[in-house]
């Protein structure tokens, strides 16, 4: 019998400070919000610590049951919690970094106005968030799917008195919503056919389908419909459009949910549902191709962006189409360990970018930044750390979760080289627009009008950058930002530097009982396969090593020739291009492609057909009509009851006559 | 022996008197006095009813009737009186406080 770890506190502590934060918050201190938004998060980051120390004593697969939830004959959906390793290192990352960005929050956001808000939005999140990771069965995980896409919601319209926040947050859940539908009907599929949503069931369902139901569609349909839900939540093409909008709301936001958190979820599911995968092969080549081209896409875009944040919004998409690539050549637990590196170097780039942000006084434009290393050292050497994380070079945490992918890419049984050749040229492209953004914001000489003038100048960059009222950050010139803020870029520099040195081949070896768990009966058979060839694997895994590196560098060699050495240059290179520079410069016309082929058409046909030809025209025309009809008719009939006494009399007198004729006719008759 | 229909027909008169009296007239007391015509229109028919068939109900009936209408005449001139008093008119069409 294993102890109780009371897993469901973990999730409901941040709800309880939420809902103090949230019902009371306005009447607190700005301390007491932060005391308990810290506190309850805090707490639960330690239950994930303690958890993690006493792990290798559990059972695992540890399920919990909290209570029971739903039961429609056979059908049983509990609240129920389910622990083993991919959900712990979830658990770990969610809490950890989750916890980190509260603490820089403190700092980011303490002359905003709603503090107390934001507080309790953070926590709310936290909650769904640690509700879909621990979550044993696919309901209990939607609740969480759904909650963390509320909460992203309502943090993305922050200020909401800004219309584009406000429209940003509205996209966001929208789009959302399009791969939540994907997700609910692969739900109501297993209910259909496997009569269950808990994982253990539905796993061993699908596993012991015999090989030649598994085939064919189903397992591939449930399989490209979770897809779709974690091409919504995860932001891969096509549905990524939310993503960069995202970014309107404050950073710390930007750090936690929309880098390295929530926009993970997806890679979670498609983890997590690797049973259903690794019996699809159809599903797993579509999660393959759609992560290769979205790392590509997203890195092109990005490469052409100006503001700081859509940059790394970009590579954040990229970074999760790497992800995406991994999952879907089965490498999963490369895909988690890529999830695991990057929510600590993106995290860490969102929050120095923030930092930035708050050194000269809200401009989010890269051409107006540069020479910032002498002001603000400390932000510039931890986004160092993590943008050489990001960009692949060795020993940081960055270089050995990539590398670990393209190696799978290229060697699992179902990668291929094009895989691979894509990610190392996406690869390098990472590395191009990173150290891009890195030379851009901290070399040469700064652009900014203000440079440390004080606020007038500013205020006049505030107002030109389009930088909304609420959102002012550092008065009076370039200045780092608090201490508040550099601990968690300290502590996730040292994550993102040494983060990696566990290694994949261990990553892999302590995920494996999560993610292989069905297998013991070909294990035999991979084993003896796998044998032979070790030594070769480890000659070309090295070179395979060695040109991804390679690409690393290349990035960081163009961009310091481009951007640092020779400034002019782009400008003529982006000349020379002409017509394929502007179509990346505005994102291949995506958004405008969606709005006339989709939004569009929906709102001309919901105002034309729905609003004025149904709603107006036959629904309101009905009831209007009828309404008048009765005024009319009322309106003659009102002049009977005229109160005049003998007009009365001489009604019920014709009423008598009428009554008396008609007797006097029945006797004759 | 008077035939029964001469009864009917001249209660049948008196009565569509009363009706035309009560709808055409505006005074007051003229709609009462037509009031009190239809009634005894409808009590002659009563008692020539009672006479034919030689049963008294009939004739019961109509000294109820007087009763009825002798209380209801008291009351209706008290109210007309008072009306008077307080409109000085005994036209009903100026009586018309309660119309809409």
């Amino acid at each position: 019998m294993t102890p109780n770890l009371h897993l469901w506190l973990i999730p409901v502590l941040p709800l309880v400070g939420a809902a103090i934060n949230g019902l009371f918050g306005k009447r607190f201190s700005r301390q007491t919000v932060v005391a308990i938004a810290l506190g309850f998060c805090g707490a639960a980051f330690v239950m994930a610590l303690w958890i993690a120390f006493q792990f290798s004593s559990l059972g695992l697969p540890h399920i919990e049951l909290l209570a029971s939830w739903i039961r429609a004959g056979d059908f049983q959906v509990d609240f129920a919690f389910y622990l083993d390793q991919l959900s712990l290192v979830m658990l770990l990352v969610v809490t950890g970094v989750g916890f980190l960005i509260h603490i820089y929050s403190v700092g980011y956001m303490w002359e905003e106005a709603g503090f107390y808000r934001f507080f309790a939005y953070l926590n709310l999140f936290m909650f769904f968030m640690l509700t879909l990771v621990l979550a044993s069965n696919y309901l209990l995980m939607f609740i969480g799917w759904e909650g963390v896409g509320l909460a992203s919601y309502l943090l993305i319209g922050f200020w909401f008195t800004k219309d584009s926040a406000a429209s940003a947050g509205k996209k966001a859940f929208i789009v959302n919503r399009i791969g939540d539908f994907g997700f609910l009907i692969a739900l109501f599929l297993m209910i259909k056919h496997f009569g269950s949503l808990n994982f253990v069931q539905v796993f061993r369902i699908v596993f012991r389908m015999p090989a030649e139901v598994a085939g064919t569609g189903l397992l591939t349909s449930i399989g490209l419909l979770l897809m779709v839900g974690a091409a919504g939540k995860s932001a891969q093409l096509p549905l990524y459009v939310w993503l960069p909008d995202a970014m309107e709301g404050p950073t710390p936001v930007s750090a936690l949910i929309h880098a390295a958190t929530m926009v993970t979820a997806g890679v979670y599911m498609v983890a997590r549902s690797h049973v259903v995968f690794d019996r699809a092969p159809q599903a797993l080549m579509v999660v393959a191709i759609v992560g290769t081209l979205t790392a590509l896409f997203a890195a092109t875009i990005g490469v052409c962006q100006t503001d700081i944040k859509k940059v790394l919004a970009y590579s954040t998409i990229s970074q999760l189409g790497y992800m995406f690539m991994a999952c879907g050549v089965a490498a999963y637990s490369a895909g988690i360990f890529h999830l695991m590196t990057h929510a600590f170097f993106k995290g860490l780039l969102f929050l120095a970018a923030g930092s930035v942000i708050h050194a000269v006084g809200g401009e989010q434009d890269m051409r107006r930044m540069g020479g910032l290393r002498h002001h603000i050292p400390w932000t510039f050497w931890t986004m160092t750390a993590a943008t050489f994380a990001i960009a692949g070079f060795p020993p940081f945490a960055g270089f050995f979760s990539k590398d670990a992918i393209l190696w799978k890419a290229f060697s699992s049984e179902y990668g291929s080289w094009v895989y691979w050749a894509i990610g190392v040229f996406t690869a390098f492209l990472t590395s191009f627009y990173m150290f891009r953004l890195w030379f851009l914001t901290f070399f040469g000489e700064y652009r900014g009008e203000a440079a440390g003038h004080g606020d007038e100048h500013i205020q006049v960059i505030d107002s030109r950058a389009g930088a909304p009222a609420p959102h002012e950050h550092g008065r009076g010139g370039i200045h780092e930002s608090p201490t508040v803020m550099l601990v968690p870029l300290v502590i996730l520099a040292v994550l993102s530097f040494c983060g990696g040195w566990v290694g994949s081949e261990r990553f892999d070896k302590f995920l494996s009982p999560a993610l292989h768990a069905e297998v013991t009966l070909s294990e035999e058979a991979a084993a003896a396969t796998s044998a032979p060839d070790s030594k070769e694997q480890g000659n070309s895994e090295t070179l395979f090593t060695s040109i991804s590196v390679l690409a690393a560098v290349s990035g960081l060699f163009l961009a310091w020739l481009l951007y640092h050495r020779r400034p002019q240059l782009p400008q003529e290179i982006a000349h020379a291009l002409g017509g394929f520079y502007e179509a990346v410069v505005h994102k291949y016309y995506v958004d405008e492609i969606y709005a006339a082929v989709f939004v569009k058409p929906l709102i001309d046909g919901s105002t034309r057909i729905l609003w004025h030809g149904i709603d107006r025209d036959v629904i309101d025309a009905t009831l209007d009509n009828g309404a008048e009809g009765a005024r009319e008719v009322s309106d003659t009939m009102r002049h009977m009851q005229s109160g005049n006494l003998r007009s009365y009399a001489g009604w019920i007198a014709a009423g008598a006559a009428v009554v008396i004729a008609y007797m006097v006719w029945l006797g004759a008759r | 022996m008077v035939p029964l229909s001469y009864y009917l027909v001249l209660s049948g008169i008196l009565f569509a008197c009363g009706v035309t009296g009560f709808l055409i007239k505006r005074n007051i007391i003229t709609i009462f006095m037509s009031i009190e015509l239809m009634l005894n229109g409808v009590n002659l028919s009563f008692v020539a009813f009672a006479a034919q068939w030689h049963a008294l109900s009939g004739q019961v009936f109509v000294f109820f009737v007087m009763v009825v209408a002798a209380a209801e005449s008291a009351v209706g001139l008290a109210i007309i009186i008072a009306v008077y008093r307080t409109r000085e008119t005994l036209n009903v069409d100026r009586v018309n406080l309660l119309k809409l």
